[in-house]
């Protein structure tokens, strides 16, 4: 078992395509409020597991630190995060930004999917948008996607 | 996840993206990309490291100076090299009566609890199985090692994830017994290659696979590359 090899497993999935490449310029990062979008499967105890094929999204609570992994996949490493929630979810590091004044602040929410989804469909019309919505709503301005 | 950023993008709100398979993040192209060469499940790259987690952060903020679409590569990588094992102690034999793999899954529960009580469930059982009943779903595995079909084993739910909350059990136990940071995969080499539930877990799947049941039923008990 090694990370190589695990890596190879998917060298030859099929990846999404775009036609274009949307690009949103954003303000001065010191004046910035920014989320973490993972897609790590990870959720509050209190709400509900991810499904294999869940194209929903969980909201994360900047303000709590018991997230729990969620995700169905058995290939990656899981005990960095147990160690350690920043190895894929930073809010700590955030927040010691946000009180360096190198970004504006931290949001109030972040969010989670639940990555591996061989059909990316319903996150690109139906999840994804909703997700970019209620970012927007809370004045997100900037989002640092992680996977595991 | 390259997804979510050429969505997110298209919304309004601009985007760096950390990857670590690099044909994914390359070929998906999201607006602001950064390959990070650090094993699977570990996109900050160390735990405990907030220097080493921050050096990530300022080159992916970075990128928001860009003026159209981007791709780097941070400058440092983490190799796994397929050999580190998470440095603990496995508990001594107990009862002899017991199935090895219950007594040892029974003797990790005060470093399972311990580990809970520092850390929180992070990775833990408690999907389909809490810690009050790992012993029991580790006797199903037990059974269809042995030969029972495993819909006829008790198996209490889809086998992959009962058997996530058997890694998370003893992973998150590995994690209050070890006195370092484990490398990546470390955790996982020692529940598979040493533990005797791992090797519980490993029989089965091969049980399964030899009596022909459908490969994603069993496949997913492991990392792809066992």
């Amino acid at each position: 078992m090694a990370d190589k090899d695990v890596k190879a497993l998917s060298a030859d999935i099929e990846i999404p395509s775009f036609s274009s490449t949307a690009f949103t310029t954003p303000p001065p990062l010191a004046d910035a409020t920014v989320a973490i979008v993972t897609t790590a499967s990870l959720h509050h105890p209190d709400d509900d597991d991810f499904s294999p094929t869940d194209t929903g999204f969980r909201v994360l609570q900047a303000d709590r630190r018991d997230y729990m992994m969620g995700h169905w996949s058995p290939n990656f490493d899981t005990t960095g995060f147990a160690l350690d929630i920043n190895t894929v979810f930073p809010i700590d590091r955030l927040d010691e930004l946000a009180e360096q004044g190198v970004i504006g602040a931290v949001a109030t929410e972040h969010l989670s999917y639940a990555g591996n989804q061989f059909d990316v469909s319903a996150i690109r019309m139906d999840s994804g948008p909703a997700g970019a919505q209620r970012l927007k709503d809370h004045g997100v301005d900037v989002v640092l996607l992680t996977p595991v | 996840m390259s997804t979510l950023a050429h969505v997110f993008e298209a919304a309004g709100i601009a985007t760096v993206a950390l990857g670590s398979q690099r044909r994914q993040i390359e070929e998906t192209a999201p607006p602001r990309g950064m390959w990070v060469d650090f094993p699977l499940g570990r996109p900050l790259g160390k735990p405990a490291d907030p220097e080493f987690q921050h050096r990530v952060l300022r080159a992916a903020f970075d990128m928001l100076d860009a003026t159209e679409p981007v791709f780097e590569t941070f400058g440092e990588s983490i190799d796994d090299d397929g050999t580190e094992v998470v440095a603990c102690s496995l508990p001594p034999r107990h009862d002899p009566d017991l199935h090895p793999a219950i007594d040892e899954a029974r003797g990790l529960r005060p470093a399972y609890d311990r580990s809970l009580e520092q850390h929180g469930n992070r990775i833990g059982a408690g999907r389909v199985v809490d810690a009050d009943h790992v012993t029991e779903a580790i006797e199903s595995f037990i059974r269809v090692a042995d030969g029972t079909p495993w819909k006829e084993a008790g198996v209490p739910g889809i086998p992959a994830r009962v058997v996530q909350d058997i890694r998370g059990y003893y992973e998150t136990a590995a994690v209050g017994l070890s006195d370092h940071v484990p490398g990546a995969w470390a955790g996982a080499r020692w529940f598979y290659r040493e533990t005797e539930a791992g090797k519980v877990i490993l029989a089965a799947r091969q049980a399964m696979a030899d009596s022909g049941v459908k490969n994603p039923v069993w496949f997913y008990m492991a990392p792809g590359d066992m």
